[in-house]
């Protein structure tokens, strides 16, 4: 007999990760109950590509092998309201959004953890590869996942103390590659599906141009591809569709390598350059938000990653009024682009985050 | 295959599942399992042979449908079987459409404002694809149909009228006979989708003035997938499945002699136990809806005070969302519903309670309790028990 360690919501998606959390949770002893959202999605994708009936089933499989209830909570308005206008709006802006962040901070760890803490529970569990550690001091903490090539502790950057509290993701010591074969070996059906979507509601393929085209027309207002020093060089089709370091699908013949090395929205003007115009060495971030719940004091020496899957760069943190912050990265980088996070780590402990200017 | 049903119930209220859904379907009554049994491995020649086996089968097809034929009070040849109720609804009203439409008697249909989809959704198929026209005829704040309404809705090309016995939301009980009675006068034929009645309320064709009657076995302790149509003699139908001459030329396919035994089985039970088992239902139900408006004073009964199904107990409570109400009463051991049970995943209020007056935002807010053969008067107090702890714990959650 196990011992009654406390009741659970894990949030299930029909894949081999949120299934081997859940049944991780349940040999661990928890009380566990099985949720999925029903998120928003285009109308030309029929479904958002994490919730189709196909991955619904699955979940619900993995549910009934595990012996949980199982439920799925519709939350396609809430999440078009948050989170589909704001991928829209930021690319109104000429930045790039990352939906997943927002997503994560009011969608999953917001309005779920609310509705699972009601339901009775004491803990929000998802997939992630990511880990929370509690300190001597009572501070939550959030650290990356053990598996690097996985680590997702990027999107997870805008969590709070009371969020984390109540927070457990069973795979953040595992290694994908263990987590795909615990799960062969429990029988569970969803051992080889694939893993969950980014831009999930975009459609087939993810493919946000095209969402963009369909849901947001407004944005693709023709403008002129510029040079630094302001020679016209074409016309682009709208902002929304580039993004800074962005080479291909330019429409221009240049003899050197070309890249978006800004957006204009003021002129709506797409901004190119060789890859020596690209490179910064610094940035601003606003709307930064620190896990601990205070700015560490700075300037202090930190690694930052300023986009999901790009690499730790060594940089100097220094806190500024306004929840806004400076980062100087100690190398020259190619692709910081407004509208993306930037997260600043020490070794394994995520500090916080913010949104590029 | 898992069987158990999870829920967090030994927690919570003793561990006892409590199954309040029975307008959704029932248990098939085990001495209905009985009859069907030797109907699989047995006795399980095709009908329409003429050797031993053959016999057997028909033998018990002609049985039943003699029986069931006695409960409506109609000639046995009158009775199409089919394999749920929204064949049945689909049957008649395409089947009736059509063949009026042929006959160049027209294409209007009157239906209500508080149809299951079977009836809603085939008919505005007919509409958009086929030439048809409807008019809804609106309902009182009960759900309930004025039959002046229906009168006034005639016109001279109404080839079929189309309204509920009674509703799955919200229970309310239509006046058939007087319905019945106008399209009687003006020769239309009156169907009726009797499923959530079956079992419940007097299905005597006659008694009702209805043509053609929907039901479905699952609701009445028979299994999932059979279901009837009764077709009054010199109705017009134009069958809908084509193939041999099965069911009098209106629905091809070999009999499904199992569970049309099983059927008739159970509409049998259920009608010799009608009274005393309606009367038990009654006393139960209306303890529960009288012990809700006290404990929870906002929640609103939906349908009809009196003129409900006996088992039939609906709410709408503000500030709850159905979904999630439902799921919190699943994890305490007690299985409801919102309304249809077609409609679960979905959080959009439902046409029925908005054609009721009821606002959009109260109406998210549906719990459905339908009683059955099982139900204790301990379920319904720890309903009572239950229910009102999490409506309270609900409402006290913020919206985002």
């Amino acid at each position: 007999m196990v011992k009654e360690r406390g009741t659970v919501v894990v949030a299930m998606s029909g894949g081999v990760d949120s299934s081997m959390a859940a049944a991780l949770l349940v040999e661990q002893g928890y009380t566990v109950i099985g949720v999925m959202l029903r998120l928003w999605a285009a109308c030309s994708a029929r479904d958002n590509r994490c919730c189709t009936p196909d991955s619904m089933a699955a979940a619900r499989q993995v549910a009934a092998q595990l012996n949980i209830p199982f439920y799925v909570l519709d939350y396609r308005e809430v999440f078009r309201h948050i989170v589909v206008d704001y991928f829209v709006s930021t690319y109104a802006a000429g930045r790039t959004p990352n939906p997943c962040i927002l997503c994560n901070e009011r969608i999953r760890f917001g309005l779920l953890l609310k509705e699972a803490l009601a339901l009775g529970a004491q803990y929000l569990a998802t997939g992630h590869y990511a880990r929370v550690r509690r300190t001597e001091t009572g501070e939550y903490q959030l650290l990356r996942g053990r598996d690097l090539t996985k680590d997702q502790s990027y999107v997870l950057h805008r969590l709070n103390q009371r969020q984390l509290q109540h927070v457990l993701f069973p795979l953040g010591d595992r290694l994908k590659s263990d987590v795909r074969r615990a799960a062969l070996q429990r029988g569970l059906m969803v051992h080889d599906r694939s893993d969950s979507q980014d831009l999930c509601f975009a459609g087939e393929n993810g493919d946000y141009r095209a969402f963009i085209a369909q849901y947001a027309p407004q944005l693709l207002r023709p403008g002129p591809v510029l040079d630094t020093s302001g020679t016209l060089l074409g016309q682009h089709q709208g902002l929304a569709f580039y993004t800074i370091g962005q080479r291909k699908g330019l429409g221009i013949a240049r003899a050197q390598r070309t890249y978006v090395v800004q957006l204009d929205p003021a002129h709506n003007a797409v901004i190119v350059g060789g890859a020596e115009e690209l490179g910064r060495d610094a940035l601003f971030a606003s709307s930064v938000h620190y896990i601990s719940g205070q700015p560490p004091p700075s300037p202090m020496r930190i690694t930052a990653r300023i986009r999901y899957k790009s690499p730790d760069v060594p940089a100097t943190l220094t806190c500024l009024e306004g929840d806004r912050a400076y980062v100087k990265f100690d190398r020259s980088l190619r692709d910081i682009t407004p509208g993306q996070a930037v997260v600043f780590y020490q070794d394994e402990v995520v500090l916080g985050g913010g949104f590029i200017e | 295959m898992e069987t158990s049903i999870p829920t967090l119930s030994g927690r919570t209220s003793g561990g006892r599942v409590i199954y309040l859904d029975h307008s959704a379907s029932t248990p098939v009554d085990a001495r209905v399992l009985e009859a069907m049994m030797p109907f699989f491995a047995e006795h399980y020649g095709n009908p329409s042979g003429i050797h031993a086996q053959a016999r057997a089968s028909a033998q018990a097809l002609d049985q039943s449908r003699r029986e069931v034929a006695e409960i409506l009070g109609c000639k046995p040849k009158e009775v199409v079987f089919t394999s749920c109720g929204t064949e049945s609804d689909n049957l008649a009203i395409r089947g009736v459409a059509f063949a009026a439409a042929q006959a160049g008697k027209g294409q209007h249909i009157i239906t209500s404002a508080c149809e299951h989809h079977a009836v809603t959704h085939t008919i505005a198929q007919l509409c958009e694809h086929f030439g048809f026209q409807q008019t809804v005829v609106p309902v009182d704040r009960w759900g309930m149909v004025d039959p002046a309404d229906v009168k006034r809705a005639i016109r001279p090309d109404t080839v079929l009228i189309s309204i509920i016995y009674a509703n799955n939301e919200v229970g309310t009980i239509q006046p058939l006979a007087a319905i019945g009675e106008i399209a009687r006068e003006r020769g239309i034929p009156l169907h009726t989708d009797a499923v959530q009645a079956g079992g419940y309320l007097d299905l005597n064709v006659d008694h009702l003035n209805v043509d053609l009657l929907s039901l479905s076995g699952h609701k009445f302790y028979a299994p999932k997938g059979v279901g009837l149509l009764f077709v009054r003699e010199g109705i017009a139908l134009l069958p809908q499945q084509t193939g041999g001459g099965h069911e009098g030329g209106r629905r091809a396919g070999t009999e499904n002699v199992p569970y049309i035994v099983g059927l008739a089985k159970a509409l049998k039970m259920a009608q010799d136990m009608r009274s005393t088992e309606n009367e038990r239902l009654v006393r139960l139900r209306d303890h529960l809806i009288q012990s809700v408006r006290a404990t929870l004073p906002d929640a609103q009964l939906t349908g009809h005070p009196t003129q409900r199904l006996p088992h039939h107990a609906s709410f709408v409570i503000p500030g709850v969302e159905a979904n999630v109400l439902l799921m919190h009463l699943d994890l305490m051991g007690i299985c409801a519903a919102s309304g249809s049970a077609c409609n679960t995943g979905a959080a959009e209020p439902s046409d029925v309670l908005l054609a009721m007056g009821i606002p959009p935002q109260l109406a998210l807010g549906a719990l459905r309790l339908t009683l059955g053969r099982s139900t204790t008067s301990e379920d319904i107090e720890t309903v009572l028990e239950v229910l009102p702890a999490v409506v309270r714990r609900l409402s006290a959650l913020q919206p985002m």
